[in-house]
């Protein structure tokens, strides 16, 4: 038996449920199709709605006439923008949205006008039957189109030309860093962004129940496919003018999000409205389109990087710009601007960093954030970069990494506190379970000629193989919540009955990820009881407390830390009146397998109903309430330090093996090796799923999927056109998790859902610069550009494929914010210390 | 969820009764076997026929007989998967069986069949957009407009022949029978296409596409590549159908070089085979072949990836096809 055999044989862990793999609690649900989503709600008296939506992509709205549709049979409310005047938008600092377009029309796709009517085909008759008369303005369609016209403006948010946001901070000093560099060098790259594609495209039903006793008039319900159902419940409320005492948001099974269902949508306020303005039940789906035209995908940005190393290739100093193509709202752009250059810091030791972005308005589909928020870009254009870096110093990519990794329990350049961090022993098992080292050694033997494989066959083959390798972080949940409050960031109550039955509450949201499971398992796993036992209740305004939302990766560490700490008064009452009956000690009792017994003799036993019964005969009804805040001390404190900090970081490293045609540019990737830290697994299954899926959805996002606009519209707005990587496209996978706990994260886990996508498009792009010694510095690397990047290469026209430079704005159209980290991190460390101490280990 | 527009459907029993209900429906009805291509077509509104003629029941549709010596007739009905996993396909048409194995997905194998994907539609991604989308950019003269909106300039239509059997067919010399209450004819497959991006098919209204017709395999070999971007799933933006047949001592008597995708109808590349007629398949005349070949292809900026990519490895394409046959052993 091989040690690393012998490692898996024993238990690394004390618990019976977590760290076991085991199928989701809804899974039998959701393979049979018993599941309701938000679109199988079915209510009596129920309209359809939908949305006709801008087919322009920046106009003024000179009228709107809907009195011929109004006097179609069947159409029961129209609404325009005038009817919904109050402007929302997700973030406080960015509220530029309106439910309906109000003066104009900003990409094709803005809602204009709302119609409910008995049926869908009505609906199709009814829209054609609507004129509005536009006056069209100029488009602009790109990053650089932005900034060279500041008088087309496209959103009044901007303060300055179409620039909404411009961020320039400067930790340590950064001239002396640069100043000890041995070698400096500078890139720019690309990432085109993308679509999240989830295959439940967004529905909601609204029910306005009315009552004329009330003065507010009535209660509202909203079904809706979200990944935050408490945001919307604000919105909502703002919007419509309705207390949110009144108003409810209930998040039904959601079939995938990725970051795409974390906004208050038009069709979510719309199907409100009109249910109140008809007293009927209305539905809105959008169809696929659509999706693609509400998009907060993943923005497209242009990236400029200057870092300089020492020749044994410890790193002095980072200089990061990003471009931001933000399309024509804000989102969650303000927080995506950060995320592009917050967290170069967690990964590897950076002694000073600068780092300047901006976010510019376009007449596209609003972007926000996906899979990897705002991290996935540069993560993408520092790993490449440090993988020229390596090949200009002669050192091996994997050392130059190495010599640079982020210290755990230690604090960044910018502020950050990281805990545990297991990137090292990540690099390590990545590169020993994907044979690196001697696929390298063996590519060097081929390339010098010295040794021929499979014989003469390998003279004619066009195909290169090329491996290569990169390295992530990612957060475990944000920091700061989305509106500035000192609230919990997650709360969760459980209920025991009398019968046994535990009813666990939270307002966390499965979008898919798990995180109803998660609940579960940690709930059954502190009581020492069976997961069948329990019932779950979710994303309920009216019946869950509230959790934030599925998105930064939160769930698990919040929710999960928030449902021990419920299930651990619970543990107590039980455990006190077991004690009693059992008479022996609480703390000689263990709980295991709905079976409360003594741990020094075994026999003396008290089932969990009867503990339960006993326990409400003694206190009354059995209820306890936990909930979740991230530590304070954990960021700095400059202007702009919520964005990045988080209780605890992810790591993940990837290799990529992949196979390019010389001839064609085409692009194999054939296998991926993925270690991720998560710290501990609460279920293997689920973790290895999230990378799983992080991996495919970064190979989709590398070598296929490519968001392009063509004369003011998406050119592939459909699932055909958009190239989506298929089960059967997907390269083999091999997952490999490292758990080290973490102090803090529930069981000691860390995030899943988003880090493990980073490294690999990098990895993939370092893999085709290994395989045929091009460089494409754009994201996605298609066929059409590796061929380019050959042909310019053998016509001496450079490396490969380079993105165009951006003209940067001087001076950067914002005040720079120096600051410096050392006084600030050791105050910071002794308080840390301190609390850590009092928290002790979970 | 895109709806389909409201349609009445009949359902023939037989040939005879769907060719006489065609002629009574005239212009108004369309004709569905798997209904692939038609009904995402009329999700997006690209044709709101208020008839159509499924030809599903038709039992003769779905018949396979003959031999590779003395050729083959498959009905239209026959479905993809059908093709794609049959025997003497596999072993005598391989060209056939790849291609038909190469579209779509395996589901719509299932259902999509041999006619149909003979007879698509014309693909631009200027046309195979919803009604919301055509209406917002304004529409091509394809379907409810004037102009073309890949060349504004251009008097035509250049909606590209996406069929992946359609060059194999033609390449392998094929005919098909259509049937109308007038009578019937046999027209070879080449003949069934023009090179118009609106009217593509020679097929008159009311006749039916009932069968295909292979020659004899007999000293024949084929071969058929497909370009796309994603490999599980997609229409081709290149394909390459060539059917060879070489005398003993290795001098090709015959062959055709037919390229699909890269026009309004499948092109066949006849002075690139004629330089390979009489000659042996060496380095050199492939190279010669497939430089000439590859001239035929005019590909636009309005498929996947771009156009100067298609056009560019066309040449790799098309030497790779008969690159094959040296792979093969052609000369036994």
């Amino acid at each position: 038996m091989s040690k690393q055999e012998q490692n898996r044989a024993q238990p690394v862990h004390p618990y019976t449920i977590v760290g076991t793999p085991r199928a989701k609690v809804d899974a039998y649900a959701k393979v049979t199709g018993r599941a309701v989503y938000a679109d199988d709600i079915l209510l009596p008296r129920m309209l359809y709605g939908r949305i006709l939506r801008s087919p322009h992509a920046h106009a003024r709205i000179l009228s709107i006439d809907t009195s011929r549709a109004k006097k179609l049979p069947g159409v029961l409310a129209i609404i325009t923008g005038e009817d919904l005047p109050q402007k929302f938008g997700i973030l406080p600092s960015s509220q530029d949205e309106y439910a309906l377009a109000i003066d104009k029309v900003r990409y094709v796709g803005d809602p204009v006008v709302a119609i409910a009517a008995l049926d869908p085909d009505i609906l199709d008759e009814a829209i054609k039957l609507i004129q509005v008369e536009y006056e069209l303005l100029p488009a602009l369609m790109s990053i650089d189109e932005a900034l060279a016209h500041p008088e087309v403006k496209i959103n009044d948010e901007a303060r300055i030309g179409n620039i909404h946001k411009a961020v320039s901070y400067e930790f340590g000093e950064i001239e002396a860093g640069f100043a000890e560099a041995d070698y400096i060098r500078e890139d720019w790259f690309y990432y085109e962004g993308n679509n999240h594609a989830p295959l439940e495209a967004h529905a909601c039903v609204a029910q306005w129940e009315p009552n004329p006793s009330d003065p507010i008039g009535g209660k509202l319900t909203l079904w809706t496919s979200t990944q935050t159902p408490h945001y919307v419940h604000r919105e909502l409320s703002k919007v419509l003018g309705i207390p949110q005492s009144h108003v409810r948001v209930i998040a039904p099974h959601v079939g995938g999000g990725f970051g795409g269902k974390s906004d208050p949508f038009s069709h979510e306020i719309c199907a409100s409205e009109l249910s109140r303005r008809t007293g009927r039940p209305v539905k809105i789906t959008c169809t696929r389109e659509e999706v693609f035209l509400l998009h907060r995908g993943r923005h497209p940005v242009k990236m400029w990087i200057k870092t300089g190393v020492r020749r044994d290739g410890s790193l002095t100093a980072m200089h990061f710009r990003s471009f931001l193509d933000g399309g024509a709202y804000g989102s969650y752009g303000i927080a995506s601007t950060y995320y592009t250059g917050a967290l170069q810091t967690v990964t590897y030791t950076l002694p000073c960093y600068k780092f300047e972005g901006m976010r510019l308005f376009t007449n596209k589909p609003p972007c926000g954030p996906k899979r990897g928020h705002g991290t996935t870009q540069p993560r993408y254009a520092v790993e490449v970069h440090l993988d020229k870096i390596a090949f200009d110093l002669g050192i091996d990519p994997v050392e130059l990494r190495r010599r640079n990794l982020i210290e755990p329990y230690s604090y960044t350049v910018n502020g950050l506190r990281i805990t545990s961090c297991a990137l090292g022993e990540c690099l390590d098992r990545v590169v020993e379970r994907s044979g690196w080292n001697s696929f390298h050694a063996d590519k060097q033997i081929v390339a010098a000629g010295l040794h021929a494989e499979n014989g003469a066959s390998s003279a004619v083959t066009t195909v290169k193989r090329g491996m290569g390798l990169a390295a992530s972080s990612y957060i475990c949940g944000a920091g700061k919540p989305i509106y500035w409050n000192e609230l919990p960031h997650s709360a969760v109550q459980i209920r025991l009955d009398r019968s046994g039955g535990v009813t666990v509450y939270c307002g966390a949201t499965d979008i898919g990820q798990g995180s109803t499971s998660i609940l579960a398992y940690i709930v059954a796993e502190e009581l020492g009881i069976q997961i069948g036992r329990i019932h779950l209740q979710t994303a309920d305004t009216a019946l869950t407390p509230v959790d934030l939302g599925s998105y930064s990766s939160r769930v698990t560490f919040m929710a999960g830390n928030a449902a021990i700490a419920a299930a651990r008064k619970l543990k107590e009452q039980l455990f006190q009146v077991a004690a009693e009956r059992m008479q022996v000690s609480p703390e000689r009792l263990y709980a295991v397998n709905d079976v409360i017994y003594d741990e020094d003799d075994p026999g003396v036993t008290l089932s969990f109903e009867h503990a339960v019964q006993f326990a409400e005969a003694r206190f009354g009804a059995l209820v306890a309430a936990g909930s979740y805040t991230p530590p304070e001390g954990i960021h700095g404190d400059y202007k702009g330090a919520g964005v990045g900090p988080s209780p605890a970081y992810s790591y993940s490293t990837c290799v990529a093996q992949v196979a390019v045609d010389e001839e064609t540019g085409e692009i194999v990737v054939e296998k991926l090796w993925l270690a991720h830290d998560v710290g501990q697994s609460i279920n293997p299954l689920l973790v290895a799923g999230q990378v799983e899926g992080g991996a495919y959805m970064g190979y989709g996002e590398a070598v296929m999927e490519q968001q392009i606009f063509r004369k003011g519209r998406h050119k592939i707005p459909s699932l055909l056109d958009y190239k989506l990587a298929t089960t059967l496209d997907t390269p083999e996978i091999e997952t490999i998790l490292v758990e080290i706990p973490d102090r803090e994260g529930p069981f000691g886990g860390k995030e899943a859902g988003q880090g493990p996508l980073n490294p690999v498009i990098p990895a993939i792009a370092n893999a085709v610069y290994n395989a045929v010694g091009v460089r494409v510095d754009e994201v996605p690397i298609t066929s059409d550009k590796v061929f380019k990047a050959l042909r310019n290469q053998s016509q001496g026209k450079g490396m490969g494929l380079q993105p165009s430079p951006i003209e940067t704005p001087s001076p950067w159209p914002t005040r720079l914010i120096k600051w410096q980290p050392e006084e600030h991190q050791s105050a910071m460390k002794r308080q840390s210390d301190h609390t850590s101490l009092q928290e002790g280990v979970l | 969820m895109l709806r389909l527009p409201p349609f009445q459907y009949l359902a023939p029993k037989n040939l005879a009764e769907a060719a006489h209900m065609l002629s009574q429906e005239g212009e108004r009805a369309m004709l569905v076997a798997g209904g692939t291509d038609l009904y995402p077509n009329m999700k997006r509104r690209q044709f709101t026929p208020p008839v159509l003629i499924g030809l599903r029941g038709i039992p003769t549709f779905k018949n396979i007989s003959g031999s590779a010596e003395e050729g083959m007739h498959i009905g239209a009905g026959v479905t993809l998967t059908t093709l794609a996993e049959h025997p003497l396909l596999l072993a005598h048409y391989p060209a056939l069986a790849t291609a038909a194995g190469s579209v779509s997905t395996p589901q719509l194998r299932n259902v999509g069949t041999i006619g149909g994907n003979l007879l698509l539609d014309t693909r631009c991604n200027y046309y195979n957009q919803t009604e919301f989308w055509r209406h917002s950019i304004g529409y091509c003269m394809k379907k409810d407009g004037d102009i073309c909106l890949v060349a504004p300039g251009s008097p035509r239509c250049w909606a590209i022949s996406s069929a992946d059997t359609a060059p194999v067919l033609v390449s392998l010399g094929a005919s098909v029978r259509l049937v109308s209450v007038r009578g019937e004819r046999i027209v070879p497959v080449q003949d069934l296409f023009r090179d118009d991006g609106i009217h593509p098919y020679t097929k008159a209204t009311d006749e039916i596409l009932s069968e295909v017709i292979l020659p004899s395999a007999t000293g024949w070999q084929s071969v058929y590549l497909k370009l796309r971007r994603r490999g599980s799933f997609d229409f081709p933006i290149l394909g390459v159908a060539v059917s060879l047949s070489a005398s003993e001592d290795g001098t090709v008597s015959e062959v055709r070089i037919v390229l699909g995708a890269v026009a309004s109808y499948p092109v066949v590349a006849k002075d690139a085979a004629t330089l390979l007629i009489g000659q042996r398949l060496t380095p050199e005349t492939i190279e010669a072949a497939s430089t000439s070949a590859a001239r035929r292809a005019k590909p636009l900026d309005n498929a996947d990836l771009t156009m100067n990519y298609r056009k560019q490895v066309a040449t790799v394409y098309i030497r790779r096809a008969l690159s094959h046959f040296l792979n093969s052993n052609y000369i036994k």
